[in-house]
């Protein structure tokens, strides 16, 4: 098997039609210590195979949600994977440490523009509160929640703004695996 | 005497065709030249072994009539409909140009305006022949350049009557009033043609069908000749163009299921006698007049070819074709054809023209037959490589019709479903059946299914098997699904095949044949009705699903698994029943985990 240290799970139910999910992955996907797991093309069937799921969580350092943002959460086959893999006696509870010590990020594309989710803004709430169940998760099955990696507002951006969203991404990465540490750009930083 | 028996003939024709066109294609200069040598090494100029040139060259034009048929079928009403610019804004320009050049060049040349006039026009027509031939062979029938070059011949083909027409009033005899004659001729082609599109649409197809159905392969292939045969004899009694009869009885037959059968079985036919009228050609070369009077003819070769290609040049040019086809769309035309020799003919017994002009350009235009594979070799090697193949042209050629990216064979129960989901999905599909009687219910419902037995491979090929991504194999018969898969493996590696299969060592032996993707028939409709079972006995539907879709999951992965063991009977019995063994243990184990999570987890109680 390969050696990677970055799992991507990506859950797009429409990857044909996306463009800002599409470039994110071919920007990433030639690096060889990032492992693509396209969960819609694999499970079309939402039979999710747990057995194997765990075995690649085991050999990642990071594990990386990336969905697009619809009603203020991942799309439903990521949910059922927690639901599925994050099992008592593996992810929680009594020996359940197996995913202990590793890193947990979000990337995340949304519809809304980055102002809409203040206070002032028609969504309310920031991102951060909105993304509140995730670090919960990550913090009770051992994780280090990483600050998110978001894209707003990704009907408006044209060709120039996603190829440099995407390099963004790919440099995270790169950065991550080559230095230890998560750094995000300032304008990232939800306020 | 043997040498006048028919059969040493036909085993003259066969040999000389045998040699010489492998020989022509090893040299690189196409099989048209091969036959056209073949013709003068074993005609009177040559070895002599052949001389009555007039009868064969007669029998063979049918091979035209035939090429004329099988690209009919090609072309439905609609598509010939589309086509009216170009024939007749290309067409009659071409004929019309040409043959007003070559008249004023032959008044100055010094001839009489009558031999002028037939000379212009029995030149200015190209043949169809040689030059769809060509096309054919490079495969270039169905890009923008060459339905151009079709469209013109296909004026010319129709040009030709009116030319024939006016020959007795070009006679040198006293002029005579035959009005009444001509409005009684005209009648006539207009009553045959009517009489041939009626036919053809409401009496073709049933009868087909009839004949397709005694399953008598052979008896398709003689109706489907007899079909030819008594439709050009009708063009013909009328004085008509037998080739242009048997075009509109192939348009009239191009949207019905029989097409690729037809076309099928017509071709070899087609390839045979073609091939013995570019002999029969060859054979008639007059070397005798050439020897007597060589720059006389040389000159008329040198004019006719320059002539022509200077006008279609220019032609192709105004009507947009593309830089790197302009020179090959004019070579392939560039020559006299077939029917000058008939102008020529009925010309002198109409004493309309000078007879040793006539024998001199006979001579001219089958020099000129013989000079057009020439041009093409010099396309090929001198000026192809020199055009540079820019975006443009490739999206210009890429006007491919009619090739589906789906080809399905057999259209009974299971493969009408996997058209429907195709179709719902826009996905074009070719689908192929061998049974009359079911074609022409699905054709009530709206589903185009061709007629065809798909254990060839000439008939997979005209079904666009060379081009098409995936072939769905969804026939009934065994063997014949066997052999279908051994003519792709060998002559399309690049089809994916997907099939079903009735059991375990059926679903081996495609596998082992080489099919990409098998299903099982009846497994998902089975897995289907156990759900239902199991909600029927109070599961939550949820449940059920989740439980079947499971119980598939593993099914298919033990498939997978036994099929390393398959061909040893006793290792498959006992691995068989171990993995039952295993389903069980499995579900039992995990049914037990998902009880204890529930009541490990409260959130789940």
């Amino acid at each position: 098997m390969r050696n990677y240290k970055i799992l991507v799970l990506l859950a797009h139910p429409n990857l044909h039609t996306s463009t800002i999910n599409k470039a994110m992955i071919s920007a990433i996907e030639s690096l060889d210590f990032v492992l693509i797991h396209n969960l819609y093309e694999n499970y079309p069937d939402f039979y999710i195979n747990v057995e194997e799921e765990k075995r690649l969580l085991k050999e990642a350092d990071l594990v990386v949600f990336q969905s697009p943002f619809y009603w203020y959460s991942v799309t439903p086959l990521l949910k059922l994977w927690e639901d599925e893999v994050l099992e008592q006696g593996f992810a929680y509870g009594d020996g359940g440490n197996e995913l202990e010590g590793k890193d947990f990020l979000l990337a995340l594309s949304t519809g809304g523009k980055q102002e809409a989710y203040r206070r002032e803004g028609y969504n309310y709430y920031t991102m951060t509160e909105l993304l509140t169940p995730f670090a919960a998760t990550a913090s009770l099955c051992g994780m280090n929640y990483l600050e998110p990696f978001v894209i707003h507002g990704s009907y408006t951006q044209n060709g120039e703004q996603v190829q440099n969203h995407a390099r963004q991404y790919q440099q995270s990465l790169q950065t991550y695996v080559e230095k230890g540490c998560w750094v995000l750009n300032e304008d990232r930083r939800d306020d | 005497m043997i040498e006048d028996s028919l059969l040493f003939n036909v085993l003259i024709y066969l040999s000389a065709a045998v040699l010489a066109v492998p020989l022509a294609k090893r040299l690189g200069m196409g099989s048209i030249l091969g036959y056209l040598i073949a013709g003068v090494v074993i005609g009177p100029w040559g070895f002599g072994i052949i001389s009555n040139v007039e009868d064969i060259l007669h029998l063979a034009e049918f091979g035209v009539v035939l090429l004329l048929f099988i690209i009919g079928l090609e072309l439905n009403p609609t598509m010939l409909w589309n086509m009216r610019k170009p024939i007749f804004g290309l067409g009659g320009s071409q004929v019309l140009i040409t043959m007003l050049v070559l008249f004023g060049l032959a008044l100055l040349a010094g001839f009489d305006w009558r031999t002028a006039l037939i000379s212009g026009m029995a030149i200015s027509l190209s043949s169809t022949a040689i030059a769809l031939q060509i096309m054919t062979e490079r495969n270039f029938l169905s890009t923008d350049t060459g339905n151009k070059g079709f469209a013109i011949l296909l004026f010319q083909d129709v040009a030709v009557i009116p030319m024939l027409a006016i020959m007795p009033l070009l006679s040198g005899r006293e002029t005579f009033d035959d009005s009444g004659d001509v409005m009684i001729a005209a009648l006539e082609v207009i009553g045959v043609i009517a009489l041939i599109i009626i036919v053809g649409r409401s009496l073709l197809r049933p009868l087909l069908r009839i004949i397709a159905k005694t399953q008598a392969r052979e008896i398709f292939t003689a109706f489907s000749l007899m079909l030819v045969i008594g439709i050009s004899l009708l063009m013909q009694s009328v004085n008509m163009s037998m080739a242009l009869g048997a075009f509109l009885a192939g348009v009239l037959l191009a949207d019905s299921e029989y097409r690729h059968q037809l076309e099928t079985d017509v071709e070899p036919f087609k390839g045979l006698l073609l091939g013995l009228f570019f002999i029969a050609v060859g054979m008639s070369i007059n070397f005798g007049l050439f020897l007597e009077q060589p720059w006389e003819v040389l000159g008329i070769v040198a004019v006719l070819v320059i002539v022509k290609l200077l006008i279609f040049y220019t032609l192709a040019r105004i009507s947009g074709i593309t830089m790197s086809h302009r020179p090959l769309f004019s070579f392939i035309l560039s020559q006299g054809g077939e029917f000058a020799f008939v102008i020529f003919a009925v010309a002198n017994s109409y004493n309309a023209m000078n007879t040793s002009v006539s024998e001199l350009l006979v001579v001219s235009v089958a020099f000129s037959m013989l000079i057009t594979p020439l041009l093409i070799l010099l396309y090929d090697h001198v000026l192809l490589p020199r055009y540079t193949l820019s975006k443009a042209d490739i999206e210009e050629e890429d006007t491919e019709i009619d090739h589906n990216t789906v080809i399905i064979a057999g259209f009974g129960r299971f493969g009408q479903i996997i058209a429907r989901v195709l179709h719902a999905n826009q996905i074009p599909t070719t689908i192929i059946d061998h049974n009359p009687d079911q074609i022409e219910q699905v054709r009530n419902f709206g589903f185009k299914v061709f007629y065809g037995d798909v254990r060839r491979k000439d008939l997979l090929e005209t079904a666009g098997a060379h081009k098409a991504r995936l072939l769905i194999l969804a026939v009934d018969d065994r063997e014949a699904g066997f052999k279908t898969i051994e003519i792709c493996r060998n002559h399309f590696p690049e089809l994916t095949i997907l099939a079903r299969s009735w059991d375990l060592i059926h679903h081996y032996q495609l596998k082992d044949k080489g099919v990409d993707i098998i299903e099982r028939e009846t497994f998902h409709s089975a897995v289907r009705l156990a759900e239902h079972s199991l909600r029927e006995l109070g599961w939550d539907a949820h449940h059920a699903h989740r439980n079947t879709l499971k119980f598939t999951k593993y099914d298919e992965a033990n498939l997978e698994r036994l099929y390393e063991v398959h061909k040893d009977r006793d290792k498959l019995i006992s691995l068989t029943q171990e993995a039952k063994e295993e389903i069980e243990r499995i579900f039992a184990e995990d049914e037990h985990t998902i009880v204890r999570q529930n009541k490990q987890d409260k959130a789940w109680g």
